[in-house]
């Protein structure tokens, strides 16, 4: 049963050059008919009875470009079909600067618990740069506003290896970060996405991306940073005080289930992964026919289940367990992945301790060479299955 | 059975024209108009029959289609449409379908006029003394200038373009004629249905039911289902399995016989057993001679294929047989790389030729294959004075036993308006070109010749005349014999292995340019791996150029996306899928395009 929800926003006051999200610009109008809608999405998923769900996210675009009563709105549809007191981690990603004292207040009310701040860097010119509408000093204010609203769950996420960045520059933004000594930071490394303006500066020849030399070191200067402030990096792009790494999003390298509602959002059930339309009226015609809105699904073989499983798995510090694993599969991965485990163990790029496979150090920097060597080929496959 | 009466109401017939002057739209409007095909099952260009040859809009394979055409004089003419190759590589397969005709459509473009290459079909079609009916297409077009090209038809060709057909194959405008005048202008074809027969194969494919079908133009005598023929080339006989016409639907025949076209088989399992050009005749009544003007052809442009995968190496074998047997002129031997294993040295009449081979055996046989760098034969003679023929680079002989290397020229014939004659040129010369003549065709177009070296024109040669002249080029070239040029042969060194594969000759005074282009590309070509690997491009010992592709240092996707999971399932797949594509040479991981790279040379690199 999936005990997580995804709500996706896709309302933005400024696009951000380098995000290839379902996203728009925001309009009160179009913002009121997609909550309803949202509503009656929902309600064709959940019914009457309150799901019991540990975690909920609501991310966007910008959840917090609807105003303080759009925010409440979303919030009261969310307690009408979620049982908000059974949910561990409730977090809404947050521009700073965006929301107001009334915002939060109603955060709180409606039992939001965590807070992800999309910082993206600490320099005036580069927030410029990537056409974030908010400045360094508004993520002080931020900050002290949810502090004493007690909000103190709160992430920061950060984009490194940016247009024209030096390990200097990223050393710096690090350093502002970690004075706030926040509970959880995320960061991850800049990428060129096809339909943003990066990607058409980048064809273009004008973006000055940094070496891959520099954003590796960029990465290891950015692990022994977190580690000295005794952050534990535990996954690979995530780092947090014990007890509060993101339910939600280990939820995701779990490989669980989850329900995910609004335009564009990617949601996980019965064994099917699945996309919802976008943009926001397409979304909303299906809706107004009483269809759910979905764009395509993807049943999940059994082969992409136990694929998902280790490169999803291996993401996070404490790896893949084999108990686990054939609890699941009912075969081990020694006996699946055998020749593979033994090559990457060769090469130490993972570890194998307690029967528990999980990435070194040397493993991370080259992660997606060791998660697609968990793609299965036929014969192999087929062996393992062949009872 | 023909009576004489049939045999005189039979016309044969092809279309010559340039690619792109609307051959395949003035074929399918004679299939609409004879009512060889009802609407519905008519698709557009119903001739170019491969996938291939559709994307590409030139046409590949010949085909032969009757069509039953009552002409204003009351009678019923039996016609055979028999379809050429339109490109430049494909001369003697042209001059095979040609001879099975007695006249041709010669479509000229209303606003582009002559092109190179259609002149050279037009006297392969005047050399097989063929009534030339001119067709003036495309007149609907703006740019129409029919005065100018029926003048450029009596200049050039020398033939009378006052009675020139005006068409529109497009708007079907023009059809009605051409096809009173085939009746009227082309003749029947002579040969008598009771002498010896003779029977000219000019195109064949393989079906793995039947084995070869031939397709087949009765010059003399007749043949039918059962009798033991011969193949007055190789010599084989077979039994006659099954006869037919195209209409365009195969239809299965008792007999052929004079002037009809159609198929044949013969349970012919060999692919070598039947090739185009070669004249079939009865084993118990063979003919004395065989029709004239049969070739084996001989490559020009030669590369090394290699399954990208090793089990596939049969495959590729076999591909290669089916395709040797629709291509005459497709050659090959099995080569061994230490670089890329076991595969074959291919031989083709030109780089078109070479990519579309390629093609077919990727898309139609599904294999993966490494492409070598096209090469020519170079001529070497040794200092003990024996000559050796060297078609794979990394053959070539140590420079101590080499008194002098020998390279292909040939003759290239290039047609441009007036205002392009300083850059065509100056690529020539570039080229290692000599200049040979300059005639001005009329006050606005000129045929420039050179000799240049062949390994010159096999890469970009053609391209780089199209995009300096906008496209107004039309180039045709014949092989003009072999000379001395001071040539050494390049060897590249991935991590200080030479790679045999990307071993290619070139000429000593580029030779230090060439090397440093060619390190830089590969450098961009060859992804990271994960140590630091060397470039090095190297004359015998001395090496010439280096350079370095760092060590990867990261690569690990560490966006979240959100929930989408699948997307970085197809990441992950694609990087699987692209190593997959590459060839592990030594510890180095090679993508296919380095293999070809060698040849590729823009300039501004």
């Amino acid at each position: 049963m999936a005990q997580s929800v995804y709500i996706h926003i896709p309302f933005c006051h400024e696009i951000c050059h380098y995000c290839d999200f379902a996203k728009m610009y925001y309009n009160r109008e179009l913002a009121d008919a997609y909550l309803d809608h949202l509503h009656t999405e929902m309600s064709l998923y959940l019914g009457s009875k309150k799901l019991k769900a540990r975690t909920v996210y609501i991310g966007g675009g910008t959840p917090t470009s609807l105003n303080e009563k759009q925010l409440e709105k979303l919030l009261k549809t969310i307690n009408e079909f979620i049982d908000i007191k059974e949910v561990n981690e409730f977090t809404i990603e947050a521009n700073p600067g965006e929301f107001l004292e009334e915002h939060v207040n109603v955060m709180t009310n409606y039992g939001i618990n965590r807070v992800s701040l999309g910082v993206q860097v600490l320099d005036n010119d580069f927030l410029n740069m990537l056409n974030r509408n908010h400045a360094v000093e508004d993520v002080n204010q931020t900050v002290n506003l949810l502090q004493r609203y007690d909000l103190t769950n709160i992430s920061m996420d950060f984009i490194y290896a940016l247009p024209d960045q030096s390990i200097e520059h990223f050393k710096k933004t690090l350093k502002l970060a970690l004075d706030y000594n926040l509970p959880h930071y995320s960061a991850y490394a800049l990428q060129i996405e096809p339909r943003t303006v990066f990607h058409l500066r980048h064809q273009q020849g004008k973006l000055n991306k940094p070496p891959e030399e520099d954003e590796a070191e960029m990465l290891e200067m950015l692990m022994d940073m977190m580690e000295q402030a005794g952050k534990r990096h535990y996954e690979i792009s995530n780092y947090a005080d014990k007890g509060f790494e993101s339910q939600h999003n280990l939820a995701y390298w779990n490989n669980e289930e989850y329900y995910a509602f609004g335009a564009g959002a990617h949601g996980y059930l019965n064994e099917e992964r699945y996309i919802n339309l976008r943009p926001v009226n397409h979304y909303n015609q299906s809706l107004e026919k009483g269809e759910k809105p979905v764009l395509h699904r993807e049943p999940i073989t059994l082969k992409e289940n136990i694929e998902e499983e280790m490169f999803l798995g291996l993401r996070k510090a404490e790896g893949v367990s084999d108990l686990n694993f054939q609890r699941k599969f009912g075969v081990s991965f020694y006996e699946l992945y055998k020749s593979e485990i033994t090559r990457l163990k060769q090469k130490g790029w993972i570890k194998d301790e307690h029967s528990r496979i999980s990435l070194t150090r040397d493993g991370l920097m080259f992660g997606n060479e060791v998660f697609a060597s968990f793609l299965l080929d036929e014969p192999s496959y087929k062996r393992a299955f062949r009872n | 059975m023909l009576t004489e009466n049939k045999q005189k109401n039979v016309r044969n017939f092809s279309i010559i024209a340039h690619i792109d002057h609307g051959k395949s739209t003035l074929a399918d409007r004679i299939l609409e108009d004879t009512k060889a095909l009802t609407q519905r099952e008519m698709k557009e260009q119903f001739l170019d029959a491969m996938d291939l040859e559709r994307e590409r809009g030139i046409t590949i394979k010949l085909n032969a289609v009757q069509l039953r055409y009552q002409a204003n004089d009351g009678e019923d003419y039996t016609f055979h449409l028999i379809d050429t190759p339109g490109h430049v590589d494909f001369t003697y397969e042209v001059s095979r379908s040609l001879a099975a005709c007695e006249g041709a459509l010669l479509v000229v473009d209303a606003a582009q006029g002559i092109e190179a290459q259609t002149l050279a079909n037009v006297y392969l079609a005047l050399d097989n003394d063929l009534e030339i009916i001119p067709v003036i297409n495309k007149i609907d077009l703006p740019s129409a200038d029919v005065d100018r090209v029926k003048q450029e038809i009596e200049d050039v060709i020398g033939i009378d373009a006052d009675d020139a057909i005006l068409a529109s194959a497009k708007d079907g405008v023009g059809i009605d004629e051409i096809l009173e005048r085939i009746v009227s202008d082309i003749p029947a074809p002579e040969g008598d249905p009771e002498e010896p027969t003779k029977a000219l194969i000019f195109d064949s494919l393989y079906d793995p039911y039947r084995g070869v079908i031939a397709y087949i133009c009765v010059k003399e005598g007749s043949i039918k289902v059962g009798d033991q023929i011969k193949m007055m080339q190789t010599e084989k006989t077979f039994e006659v399995t099954e006869l037919g016409v195209f209409k365009p639907n195969p239809v299965a025949k008792d007999e052929l016989t004079v002037g009809d076209v159609g198929f044949l088989t013969a349970s012919i399992k060999n692919v070598g057993d039947s090739r185009v050009g070669d004249t079939i005749t009865l084993a118990n009544n063979p003919a004395d001679e065989p029709l004239s003007g049969y070739k084996r052809l001989n490559p020009m442009v030669y590369c090394g294929l290699f399954p990208v995968d090793a089990d596939d190496y049969n495959d590729l074998r076999e591909a290669l047989e089916r395709l040797e047997l629709n291509d005459s002129s497709l050659q090959y031997e099995p080569e061994t790389s230490q670089a890329l294993g076991f595969g074959f040295r291919c031989g083709f009449l030109g780089l078109l030729h070479m990519e579309i081979i390629q093609e077919r055996i990727e898309r139609e046989f599904n294999i993966e294959l490494i492409t070598t760098a096209p090469s020519v034969i170079y001529e070497v003679e040794l200092t003990d004075g024996d000559v050796i023929n060297i078609e794979n680079p990394s053959l070539m002989p140590e420079a101590k036993n080499i008194k002098e290397v020998r390279e292909p020229f040939v003759r290239a014939t290039v047609m441009v308006p007036n205002d392009f004659v300083g850059p065509v040129m100056e690529i020539c010369q570039k080229k290692r070109g000599n200049y040979v003549d300059m005639q001005y065709l009329d006050e606005n177009r000129v045929n420039i010749v050179y000799d240049i070296p062949l390994s010159e024109i096999v890469y970009d040669f053609f391209d780089q005349l199209k995009s300096q002249t906008k496209g107004y080029a039309s180039f045709d070239y014949e092989l003009s014999g072999y000379q001395p040029s001071n040539l050494v042969k390049m060897d590249i060194l991935l991590n200080g292995e030479t790679i045999d594969a990307l071993s290619f000759i070139v000429h000593r005074d580029f030779a230090f340019h060439r090397g440093k282009q060619i390190a830089e590309k590969l450098k961009k070509l060859i992804p990271r791996q994960q140590f630091e690997v060397p470039v090095q491009a190297a004359i015998g010992n001395k090496i010439i150029a280096r350079t370095t592709i760092k060590a990867m240092r990261k690569n690990v996707l560490s966006k979240c996306y959100g929930g989408d999971v699948s997307r970085k399932r197809k990441l992950l797949e694609k990087q699987k899928e692209g190593k997959k594509r590459m060839k592990m040479v030594g510890k180095v991981e090679i993508p296919q395009e380095a293999f070809m790279s060698v040849l590729e040379m823009d300039d501004d690199n």
